[in-house]
């Protein structure tokens, strides 16, 4: 974390050099223009210098012809046109790009990143690191070509000074160490509250995107008045932090801008003087004043560009903490190590926890390959942690989990997602059409896509919809019903043919006619291993064997009938019975 | 199920009226109507800009002076005069610095206002549309709304808003003195100026249109990157990383595409008011050299005269500068207006008209209600249902037949398209919201906790719930027990959505956080869904027992609920195709008694009957 502690010059240098280094040719070509249109700008009051000497105050018989002035005027302009483009457009180009290369490897971070890091991190905050941050850390390039060529300008501009009279040269020169001076001053004062306006601005983000994703929950409880409460909250946070960094730029802003004029006031002041000596003419005088005026700009410039350097280097870190973390590397693509047909399970001695809290602690299971296996527990007991560990979601704790011998972790990409698919017990959809969501971009043909949707007795309601498979549903699938949206995601697993298929109470929104048609349809339709968390007799039935989960173990396994015999698990799976038997 | 999906995608709210229509002076007539803080900005803004033109304006007129005066004057070198001048500038440019610090810490602190509350309005604004509308929305263009289009405004006020102050004035003072040195100069100088107007209105029209689009890519980016962080769990189980990542790659690019492209007519708009400045600055000194006496002007006249077309250019330039952040702040608060625009379809009765919900149980009566999402085939047909207060009804029928539309119309999270829903008597639309809030509860499938603990979700049941009330629900519905058991008990933090807990234990969260509201009508949606068997029963006994002096009305696939209930409301397609007691139902063999068969069958075949 070292770099953090680093001045903010040396901070704001590094990420310069990150983007010049992505994209040089921009920005070489914008600081070609920049350079370009510095030397257009000295040329202009040279150019009036020397009008003023040979064509206005010139006497009749010297003078030059006006028009050549105002060809020259007009030339120059042009010249500096061609500049201002070139600057434009490459600087644009640089800024562009870099933005669009830390946003890209922000969302690769999100979605490369393990579920761990989704777990501790709000969507709005993420959402903001990729809009605003990624904006606010490219703002310091914007000046950039102009600022560094703008130090040409001073030089030229000091030189020229010095050629028409050193003394004058001189005064002009106190400027820069009062421009150094005040920007420290403020760089250093305003790097905090920047920082703190970037983290407001991500937590408005947290805000409205919660709010927006509960809507349902927010409207069933009424809660809209104290919702817009919490954003007024959060967003006067913001505005009260803006105007802190406000106050200071309202003291930075005017301090640069009266730089120059002082400036400029103390150099009449000693040229008024000199030429009342007759060491300068007034022509001297008006070229200094106007080579001075030049220095407005690179002030300007320069200043806007250390205004701009605090908020952008405090941006990208925030976005920095996201890419720095570092992505688990997949193992190395190696010969495929799962044998064909039906995958076996081994768990052993397993612990996986959130935290510091064990949801699962010590779970032992052998499936083998082919057998249905329905996992039972009671609310809480962990049995979509293990699901979700056997899919590769979680990291262990301890113990092991191994495919038909071969361990989870050995696994080359790709591979475990052929081989194993899991059906979450929320279903989420994608904003896509119904055939992406079940295909998910791997191109198969409709014919498997519609058989899949068929076993998961999905196919009479999707041929219903408007446009058939190709109807777009909502974001999160919120425009089908949940039986509607478990029935999709179960296509989607489907469609597969897994070799180990686990169902997370995948069919709990689904009513009792259909899901007698999906169990029928797995029971007979299926060549692989099933693992199910089950609550209904019927998919209990369905099972080889039980598992019991309880206490964040495997408590017993056997037959139903055996396990009948323990009262914990009697009770759990009977209590319909027992309810209807009241 | 005919639903709102037909409309996907073209319905997006914001994405109001075609981008190409956005009419700058409109969006500027609208967002001053709809912010009347920002009229008073106005002589504030007008001061800034004042005190900074003056800044600025000093130093070519002490050229002037001095050069005139002091130095070349006929007494030539006059020392006091000079010394009189510069202290007097000096002077003036330390009160205009302070002046501005004075203004600008206003004008920021108006700006920022004005920002906060339209954000807090398009917020608000966006949970009051109905949830048709939230569906067709991606959540990430909602927030795009609020954050990413205020956030450009933000920019604008930060770097443009000054340009515009300051900058007009500027211009209007450098004429003033440029017409003080000679009118027939300045005339020329303007009326060289005046090609640009078309040209500029040309340019403004298409780059505001882009950023229009800019704004759109904007939010699409935003929107996959919603989506892709809420879909973590299914891209990490089915590998759909690469796709994903192509499709976020899309959309950045897109957005480049787009940015590049707005950004094209700014580029080339700057050099042409260049080149016609430079013109006039031309013609400028070929004139006043020309006919300098005819015109009165003297030659420190037109040293002076050039500077100041000179000083003329800086301020358009820079004007050009900010035109861009200005065209994006312009597209952007066109786009949140686009919000503000979106009609209600729920609309709260008027404060003094609205009735209040009797205490105690609820009567619910439907009078022939029909429902449809937009222009979508109807989803409800007919309904007409009376249920008396304090009844248990179960709702059942296959996925997709209407339940969870009835149970929302009920909680009035939409309106019939026709006919009536009286809660307790009274015309559900006629009754306040507050006393909608504390009577009718519906627990919606979807159990989103927000990301605090267990006890204050609980506590969001109702304003002003305490500790003592959470705990009272949570004991009322026999929960302790599952509390303790939590590595924090009440205080156990949920995490986003309530992901740290199963799916089951955030429906158990969400049905104390309807018991401590204790409403007279209770309308469960699979509130239990995905709880274990002997919990479900459990509750279903608490509900029971609580449901003493409160109408319930839940929708199940386990039809043990509906076994207990008063009565049985069976949905076919859109339609009430029976209804009666469980017993009733059974004996008519209709719809009721196969969905009943089916889950004794799936609930019972191998348990031996006691």
């Amino acid at each position: 974390m070292s770099r953090y502690r680093d001045g903010l010059a040396r901070r704001g240098f590094r990420l310069i050099m990150r983007s010049v280094r992505a994209h040089p040719i921009p920005h070489a070509v914008a600081l070609i223009g920049a350079l370009g249109f510095v030397a257009a700008t000295v040329g202009t009051a040279w150019l009036l210098g020397w009008i003023t000497d040979h064509v206005i105050i010139a006497d009749e018989a010297e003078r030059t012809r006006p028009a050549v002035a105002a060809i020259l005027v007009i030339g120059i302009s042009v010249a500096s046109g061609v500049s201002v483009l070139m600057r434009r457009w490459f600087l644009a180009m640089a800024e562009l790009r870099t933005q669009r290369d830390w946003r890209r490897a922000l969302l690769h971070r999100y979605v490369d990143l393990p579920m761990d890091f989704h777990r501790e991190r709000d969507p709005g905050e993420l959402l903001a690191h990729a809009d605003s941050d990624v904006n606010t850390a490219t703002m310091v390039l914007k000046p950039l070509a102009f600022a560094v060529s703008v130090v040409v300008l001073v030089i030229v501009t000091m030189v020229a000074l010095f050629v028409a009279h050193p003394l004058l040269a001189l005064i002009a020169a106190i400027v820069f160490p009062a421009l150094a001076v005040i920007s420290r001053i403020y760089t250093r004062r305003v790097e905090a509250p920047s920082a703190e306006v970037q983290r407001r601005v991500g937590e408005v983000s947290e805000v409205a995107h919660e709010s927006f994703d509960g809507a349902v929950v927010v409207k069933t409880l009424g809660r809209e008045p104290m919702e817009v409460e919490r954003m007024r909250a959060a967003s006067q946070r913001l505005r009260d932090e803006r105007i802190r960094v406000g106050r200071m730029r309202a003291t930075f802003e005017p301090s640069i801008d009266a730089l120059p004029t002082v400036g400029a006031i103390a150099l009449l002041l000693v040229g008024a003087w000199l030429v009342g000596r007759g060491s300068a003419t007034p022509g001297d005088l008006v070229l200094a004043a106007t080579l001075f005026s030049l220095l407005a700009l690179p002030l300007f410039i320069v200043g806007f560009f250390l205004e701009e350097m605090p908020r952008s280097v405090v941006s990208l870190e925030r976005v920095d903490r996201v890419l720095d973390r570092p992505v688990p590397a997949p193992p190395a693509a190696g010969p495929r190590m799962l044998p064909e047909g039906p995958l076996g399970l081994e768990i052993e001695d397993l612990a996986v926890g959130y935290g510091s809290r064990l949801v699962l602690d010590g779970v032992s299971l052998q499936v083998r390959p082919g057998e249905t296996v329905a996992l039972v527990g009671a609310t809480g007991s962990g049995k979509s942690t293990l699901l979700e560990t056997v899919a590769g979601l979680n990291d262990l704790a301890r113990g092991s989990i191994r495919l038909s011998g071969t361990d989870l972790g050995s696994l080359g990409p790709g591979e475990l997602h052929e081989a194993v698919a899991l059906v979450f017990q929320e279903a989420f959809l994608f904003a896509d059409s119904v055939v992406e969501n079940v295909d998910m971009k791997r191109g198969r043909g409709p014919g498997d896509v519609t058989g899949a949707l068929g076993s998961a007795a999905a196919g009479a309601f999707v041929d219903a919809l408007p446009d058939g498979a190709a109807t777009v549903v909502g974001e999160r699938g919120v425009t089908l019903s949940g039986g509607q949206r478990q029935r999709v995601a179960l296509a989607r697993a489907l469609v597969r043919a897994p070799r180990l298929l686990m169902l997370d109470d995948a069919t709990s929104a689904v009513d009792p006619v259909v899901e007698s048609e999906i169990l029928a349809n797995l029971r007979n339709g299926l060549d692989t291993t099933l693992l199910v968390v089950a609550h209904r007799i019927s998919t209990i039935e369905l099972a080889d064997r039980v598992a019991y989960l309880a206490g964040g173990r495997i408590a017993s396994t056997g037959t139903h009938e055996e396990l009948l015999a323990l009262d914990d698990y009697r009770s759990l799976v009977s209590a319909y019975e027992q309810a209807a038997a009241q | 199920m005919s639903d709102p999906a037909v409309d996907l995608g073209r319905a997006q709210v914001g994405d109001a009226p075609a981008t190409e229509d956005i009419k700058a002076l409109h969006v500027l007539r609208r967002g001053f109507a709809m912010s009347p803080e920002l009229r008073r900005c106005m002589p504030v803004i007008a001061a800034v800009g004042l005190f900074a033109a003056v800044g600025r304006l000093i130093v070519p007129v002490m050229v002037q002076l001095v050069l005139d005066h002091g130095v070349i004057g006929p007494d030539g070198y006059r020392p006091g005069l000079v010394w009189t001048l510069s202290l007097a500038a000096l002077a003036t440019v330390l009160v205009v610095a302070a002046a501005s610090r004075f203004a600008l810490i206003r004008l920021v602190q108006m700006a920022e206002s004005v920002l906060l509350g339209l954000r807090v309005r398009a917020f608000e604004h966006i949970h009051r549309l109905s949830l048709a509308t939230h569906s067709e929305s991606r959540r990430g263009v909602l927030v795009a709304r609020v954050t990413s289009d205020i956030e450009a405004m933000a920019m604008f006020m930060q770097w443009g808003a000054m340009s515009w102050t300051i900058n007009p004035i500027l211009i209007v003072a450098t004429l003033a003195v440029m017409f003080f040195y000679s009118w027939q100069l300045t005339l020329l100088v303007l009326v060289l100026h005046l090609p640009l107007l078309p040209y500029l209105r040309w340019i403004q029209r298409r780059q505001i249109a882009a950023h229009g689009r800019v704004r759109d890519r904007v939010a699409e980016t935003m929107g996959h990157t919603s989506e892709t962080v809420s879909a973590a769990a299914v891209i990490r189980a089915y590998g759909y990383r690469n796709a994903v990542r192509a499709r976020l790659d899309n959309a950045v690019d897109r957005q480049y595409a787009a940015q590049m492209s707005a950004f094209k007519w700014w580029a080339f708009m700057l050099p042409v008011v260049d080149l016609a400045s430079s013109v006039a600055l031309a013609a400028a000194i070929v004139a006043g050299v020309t006919w300098g006496e005819e015109l009165g002007i003297g030659a420190g006249g037109l040293v002076a005269f050039v500077f100041l077309v000179r000083l003329l250019i800086r301020p358009i330039s820079e004007i050009g500068e900010v035109f861009d952040t200005t065209q994006a702040a312009l597209a952007a608060w066109w786009k949140v207006m686009g919000v503000l625009d979106t009609p209600v379809d729920v609309v709260e009765p008027d404060p003094s008209d609205a009735e209040e919900l009797p205490a105690g149980p609820l009567a619910v009566e439907v009078r022939d209600v029909s429902f449809s999402y937009r222009a979508a085939e109807p989803v409800l047909r007919g309904i007409d249902v009376a249920v008396p207060a304090d009844a248990d009804v179960a709702v059942v029928g296959e996925t997709g037949s209407g339940k969870t539309t009835f149970v929302r119309l009920l909680a009035r999270l939409a309106d019939p398209t026709s006919g009536d829903v009286l809660i307790g008597g009274v015309d559900l639309r006629a009754v306040a919201p507050d006393s909608r809030r504390r009577g009718i509860r519906m627990v919606p499938q979807d159990g989103f906790l927000f990301a605090a603990t267990i006890e204050d979700n609980i506590c969001y049941g109702r304003p002003g719930a305490t500790e003592a009330d959470a705990a009272a629900a949570v004991e009322a519905l026999g929960l302790r027990r599952w509390v303790e058991g939590l590595p924090a008990g009440m205080r156990t933090p949920v995490g986003q959505r309530g992901g740290r807990l199963s799916v089951g234990e955030r429906q158990l969260v969400a049905l104390a956080r309807a018991q401590v509201a204790d409403p007279g009508l209770l309308l469960l949606d699979e509130a239990t869904s995905a709880v274990d068997p002997e919990t479900e029963e459990a509750l279903a006994v608490a509900l029971a027992h609580l449901a003493q002096g409160r109408t319930t009305v839940s929708v199940a696939h386990r039809l043990s609920t509906a076994e207990r209930a008063d009565l049985v409301l069976v949905f076919d397609d859109g339609r009430i195709v029976e209804q009666g007691r469980h017993d009733e139902l059974v004996e008519a063999g209709g719809v009721y008694s196969r969905l009943h068969q089916s889950w004794v069958g799936n609930t019972r075949r191998a348990a031996p009957r006691v």
